[in-house]
C-alpha cells in the first residue's frame, strides 16, 4: 500500500507473493476503491420495522452485540442451538465458524459449495481420493496441453491461473477449449469446440472411446495405479465421436483430433476441472468424466497435469473442544440424500428454514457474513420467504446489500485494507504463510471480523474460545510456532517454509491413493452403493422452447461478482452487465446494437432492463450475462439498478443427488423489448 | 536519444483491464477518464472467429500531430526522447491536439487542460516500468528503447508479426501490437 502524504494512493502486489508474483489482478488493483467507497456501512443498524422494510437506527456496537446475543440466547433454548445456521465466505468467515461452533452448531456453510465448486471437489475425491481445493493443484505453468471445458480462465481471473495460463501459452502449449460461447480462452486456443450446452458429458465419454479403443491411453499408468478399467472399457464401447456427434453437434473428426491431441502430450496433459460446476444437476457425474479421463492420460500426479499440493503446518491457537451439536443439517435429509455432500447446501438450510405445515423451521436465524444470500442462491423467492420466518437474521459485511437490506441486526466490517485476519494458509507449489494487515485504521464504526466475533462470544459466555488478548497477540503465536513472528511478518508479508514433499507421483515404487482401494477408481464402487452409476452415463437436458435461449452466465475480470460492484474504480471499468446475443437473434427480434432489453424465464420472472452486446461470439440458441449485477439496493449509488440480474432468473435448478448441487443452466429465457 | 516504444502481445492480451485500472490510481485520474482502455475486435462468423484484445494509449509517435497542432507549445516532446507530454500550465484547452490525433488518445481534465498517457515518465525517470506493464497479470506487456537493438522490445519486434494502429496517418506510432 503507497501513500502520498496521508492520502492512499495505489496497492501493488508482493512479489514473494506464490500467488500474484507481485502483479494483483484487476479487483486486487482497485482494491482500494473498497476502502474509499462511500456508500459503505457506516454504524451498527438495528431494523425498526417489518423485514425487509429497511427501516433502521443507528445503534452502539453495544446494543448490537446485546441485541445479538439476547436472541441467540433465545434461540439456544427455544429451539436449540443447532437451529442457528451461518452462511460465510471468505478467510474472515474463520471467527464466526468458531463462535458458532462455540454456540453449539454445525449448519456452517457457503454458497462456494452447493452453488459452486461442490460436485467437481466431490467426485475428484470420489477418483483420486482428494478434491483440487483453492488454488487449485493444476499444473497449468507446466503443461503441454491444456483442455477447458467449462473453464473460462481469463475472464474467470483468478490471478494463479490466468498467469500460469499465460506461460503456458508462451510456452507453446496446445489448447483445447470446449464453451458455447466464443470466450477470452477459446479465441487463444488452438481448437475450440463449440459444443451445444448441456452435452459435455457426451463429449467426455466418446473422447474416453477413442482414448480407449485407439489404444492412445497410458497404459503402464491404468494398469498400476487404477481400478475399474475392463468396466469402462466395456462401457464407453457404444459412445464412439459418431455416437456424440448429432449430440454435441461436434464433429467425430474434431473429437477424435483432439483426444490424440491430448495424448501426443500425455502425461503432460490437464483437462482442466474448471470451478463453477453446477451446470446440470449430474455434474458429479460429469466431474467424474473428467477425472477419469485424467487418469486414462496419466496426469494426476505428473507434472503438467496435477500436482501433489505442499502447505505449511501452523499450530493453532488452542482452544477448548467444541461441544457435539444436538442435531446437524444431515439429521434433515432423508435416507440417500446427498450422501456424498461434504458441506451442507446453502440452499438447503435456507429451505430448512422454512416453516412445514406449521411446524417451526428447524433452523431460526441466519448469521450471513460477506454473501448476499438473495443474490447467490437458486429460487430467490424461497430466500425471501425463509427471511420473512427467521427469528434472527444477522448480516456482517462491508457494504449495503440485498441480505443487509433483511437484517435484523447490519454489522459493519471494515474492509480488508483495515484489519487482520487469520493467517493464509493455502497450498501451492511452495508451503507459504501469508499474513493480511491493516494499511489503514478502520473507517467509520466499522469492525474488524474478529473483533465482532469475540465480542459476540463474551457475551454469549463462550470467551474461553477466544482466549487471545486480541488478533496481534493470536497471529504472534501462531507465527512464533513456525519460527517467524507477526513482526517479522509485517516486514515480509509473506513467508515460504521448507517443504520436500513430492510433487509428482514417484518414477519407481508403489503409490497408495487415499480411496478405499489404495487406487484410482475409474469404477467407484462407493458410488454404486448408494444406486448411483458407478460410471458416468450420458442423460440428455431439455433443450430452450422455441422463441426461448438457454441462459448461460459467467465470470468477467473486472469484478468479483456483487462484491466490488459498487467499488468506484472497477464500477468505472465495467459498470454494468451487457447480455450476448447472436445476431440472427438480434433481427429476429428487431433488436438493434446497445438496446436495452428485458429477460423473462418460462416462470415469468422479468429481469431489470439490460444493454444488448450483439455479438457472433454466442451460439443463436443461448444468451449469456456475468453474474452479480442488477443489484436493487438504493444506497448502493453507484451500482443500483444497472444491469440484470441472472440469479433473479434462476427460478428453476436441476439438483444433483449425490452432493446437493444446484444446476443453474436449465432456466431459458426469452427477450422483452423495451417498448414492448 | 531514446526511443522508447511499448510491444502488446495480443495472444496473450485477455482483456482484463488490469492495466487502466494501475494507471488510474498510479497517474490519479479523475473519474469518467482514462489514459488506456481495452478494446475488443472479432472477426469471422460462429463458429470460424477470431479475435484479439487490444490496450491502447497514446502511441508517443515519431510525428506527433498533437504536438504540431497545439498553438501554445504545450503539447511537446520531452528531451531526448519520443515521449509526449502536456504542460498544464501552458495549456489552453482549445483541442487541437484532440482533433489532430488519430488514437482518440487524449482528453481534457476537469481543470480545463489535456492530459494523456505519459509511458509513466514519472516511474521511467526512476528507472520502473510504465505501471500497466508492471501490472499485467499474462506478462503481455513490454517496455524499452527501440533504439537499443539488444532491448526485450527491439527483439521483440525483431522475432514475432506485428502491427501498429493507424499506419496510414504516417504519424510513426510506438505502441507495437504483436499478432
Amino acid at each position: 500500500m503507497y501513500r502520498e502524504g496521508e492520502k492512499p494512493w495505489k496497492i501493488v502486489g508482493n512479489s514473494q507473493d506464490l500467488y500474484s508474483h507481485g502483479r494483483l489482478c484487476t479487483r486486487g488493483t482497485g482494491g482500494l476503491g473498497a476502502y474509499l467507497d462511500e456508500n459503505r456501512l457506516k454504524v451498527p443498524l438495528i431494523r425498526t420495522q417489518k423485514r425487509g422494510k429497511q427501516v433502521f437506527q443507528e445503534v452502539s456496537w453495544q446494543t448490537a452485540l446485546d441485541f445479538i446475543a439476547e436472541k441467540m440466547e433465545l434461540i439456544r433454548k427455544k429451539y436449540g442451538a443447532h437451529s442457528l445456521a451461518l452462511f460465510s465466505h471468505g478467510i474472515g468467515g474463520t471467527w464466526f465458524k468458531t463462535l458458532v461452533k462455540a454456540y453449539g452448531s454445525r449448519n456452517i456453510t457457503a454458497p462456494s459449495y452447493a452453488q459452486c465448486r461442490g460436485p467437481r471437489e466431490e467426485a475428484f475425491k470420489l477418483t483420486f481420493g482428494r478434491g483440487l481445493g483453492s488454488p487449485e493443484n493444476t499444473d497449468i505453468e507446466n503443461t503441454r496441453c491444456l483442455v477447458l471445458i467449462g473453464s473460462h480462465i481469463g475472464e474467470n481471473l483468478h490471478n494463479g491461473q490466468v498467469q500460469e495460463f499465460a506461460k503456458a501459452q508462451e510456452r507453446g502449449a496446445t489448447i483445447i477449449t470446449v464453451d458455447p460461447r466464443f470466450s477470452v480462452a477459446a479465441s487463444k486456443s488452438k481448437y475450440w469446440l463449440p459444443i451445444r450446452p448441456s452435452t459435455d458429458l457426451a463429449l467426455l465419454l466418446s473422447w474416453m472411446h477413442v482414448l480407449i479403443y485407439d489404444e492412445l491411453y497410458d497404459k503402464k499408468y491404468v494398469e498400476k495405479y487404477t481400478i475399474g478399467f475392463q468396466e469402462l472399457k466395456k462401457f464407453v464401447k457404444k459412445f464412439t465421436p459418431e455416437w456424440a456427434y448429432p449430440i454435441t453437434s461436434l464433429e467425430p473428426n474434431l473429437i477424435r483430433q483432439t483426444a490424440r491431441e491430448m495424448a501426443k502430450h500425455a502425461p503432460s496433459v490437464l483437462v482442466h476441472p474448471s470451478r463453477h460446476t453446477t451446470w446440470y444437476g449430474d455434474d458429479t457425474q460429469r466431474c467424474r468424466a473428467v477425472a477419469i479421463l485424467n487418469a486414462l492420460l496419466g496426469s494426476w500426479g505428473r507434472k503438467g497435469g496435477f500436482y501433489f499440493p505442499r502447505k505449511a503446518h501452523v499450530p493453532k491457537y488452542p482452544i477448548p473442544k467444541f461441544p457435539k451439536p444436538l442435531k446437524t443439517w444431515r439429521d434433515y435429509l432423508a435416507p440417500g440424500q446427498f450422501p456424498f455432500a461434504s458441506l451442507p447446501p446453502a440452499n438447503l438450510l435456507r429451505d430448512l428454514s422454512l416453516p412445514k405445515e406449521g411446524k417451526p423451521a428447524p433452523i431460526q436465524g441466519w448469521l450471513v457474513y460477506a454473501t448476499n444470500l438473495p443474490l447467490t442462491l437458486p429460487q430467490p423467492e424461497k430466500t425471501y420467504q425463509a427471511l420473512q420466518n427467521l427469528e434472527l437474521v444477522v448480516a456482517v459485511d462491508i457494504l449495503p446489500t440485498a441480505i443487509t437490506g433483511w437484517a435484523d441486526v447490519v454489522l459493519p466490517e471494515c474492509t480488508y485494507l483495515e484489519r487482520y485476519d487469520d493467517l493464509r494458509i493455502s497450498p501451492g507449489r511452495e508451503a507459504q504463510v501469508a499474513l493480511r494487515m491493516p494499511a489503514f485504521p478502520p473507517k467509520y464504526q466499522s469492525k474488524p471480523g474478529w473483533w465482532i466475533a469475540k465480542m459476540l462470544a463474551k457475551k454469549l459466555g463462550l470467551e474461553k474460545y477466544f482466549p487471545w488478548r486480541d488478533i496481534e497477540e493470536y497471529l504472534d503465536y501462531r507465527l512464533k510456532k513456525i519460527g517467524s513472528s507477526l513482526k517479522e511478518m509485517k516486514r515480509i508479508g509473506v513467508k515460504t517454509l521448507p517443504s520436500n514433499s513430492p510433487l509428482y507421483l514417484p518414477e519407481e515404487g508403489d503409490f497408495s491413493f487415499p480411496r478405499p482401494s489404495g487406487k484410482i477408481e475409474l469404477y467407484c464402487k462407493d458410488l454404486a452403493a448408494f444406486g448411483f452409476d458407478p460410471l458416468p452415463s450420458y442423460t440428455p437436458h431439455p433443450e430452450p422452447p422455441e422463441g426461448y435461449f438457454r441462459l448461460l452466465y459467467g465470470r468477467t475480470p473486472a469484478h468479483t461478482f456483487s462484491r466490488t460492484i459498487n467499488n468506484p474504480l472497477l464500477h468505472e471499468l465495467m459498470p454494468e452487465n451487457e447480455v450476448w446475443i447472436h445476431p440472427q437473434v438480434a433481427r429476429r427480434f428487431g433488436i438493434r446494437k446497445g438496446e436495452y432489453v428485458r429477460l423473462k424465464n418460462l416462470d415469468g420472472v422479468v429481469s431489470l432492463p439490460v444493454k444488448v452486446k450483439i455479438t457472433e461470439r454466442i451460439r443463436p440458441d443461448s444468451v449469456f450475462m456475468a453474474h452479480g449485477f442488477g443489484q436493487m439496493q438504493k444506497q448502493l449509488t453507484r451500482a443500483y439498478g444497472k444491469g440484470a440480474n441472472d440469479n433473479g432468473l434462476m427460478s428453476r435448478v436441476a439438483v444433483d443427488p449425490i452432493m446437493g448441487g444446484t444446476g443453474f443452466r436449465v432456466n431459458f429465457v426469452t427477450l422483452e423489448r423495451r417498448s414492448s | 536519444m531514446k526511443r522508447y516504444g511499448m510491444v502488446i502481445d495480443t495472444l496473450k492480451c485477455i482483456g482484463c483491464g488490469d492495466c487502466v485500472v494501475a494507471c488510474k490510481t498510479e497517474n490519479k485520474v479523475p473519474e469518467g477518464l482514462c489514459r488506456d482502455w481495452i478494446v475488443e475486435e472479432v472477426k469471422g462468423e460462429y463458429p470460424h472467429l477470431q479475435m484479439e484484445y487490444r490496450s491502447e494509449r497514446c502511441n508517443h509517435c515519431l510525428h506527433p500531430l498533437c504536438v504540431y497542432a497545439c498553438p501554445t507549445g504545450a503539447s511537446h516532446i520531452k528531451k531526448g526522447t519520443n515521449i509526449t507530454l502536456v504542460h498544464p500550465e501552458l495549456c489552453t484547452g482549445c483541442k487541437a491536439c484532440i482533433a489532430a490525433c488519430p488514437y482518440d488518445a487524449r482528453f481534457v481534465m476537469p481543470q480545463g487542460y489535456v492530459s494523456k498517457c505519459t509511458f509513466c515518465d514519472h516511474r521511467l525517470e526512476k528507472g520502473q516500468l510504465p505501471a500497466c506493464v508492471s501490472v499485467c497479470p499474462t506478462h503481455c506487456m513490454y517496455f524499452g528503447d527501440l533504439n537499443d537493438p539488444l532491448s526485450e522490445v527491439s527483439q521483440l519486434l525483431k522475432r514475432r508479426k506485428w502491427k501498429v494502429l493507424a499506419p496510414e496517418a504516417g504519424t510513426k506510432p510506438q505502441v507495437y501490437y504483436l499478432t
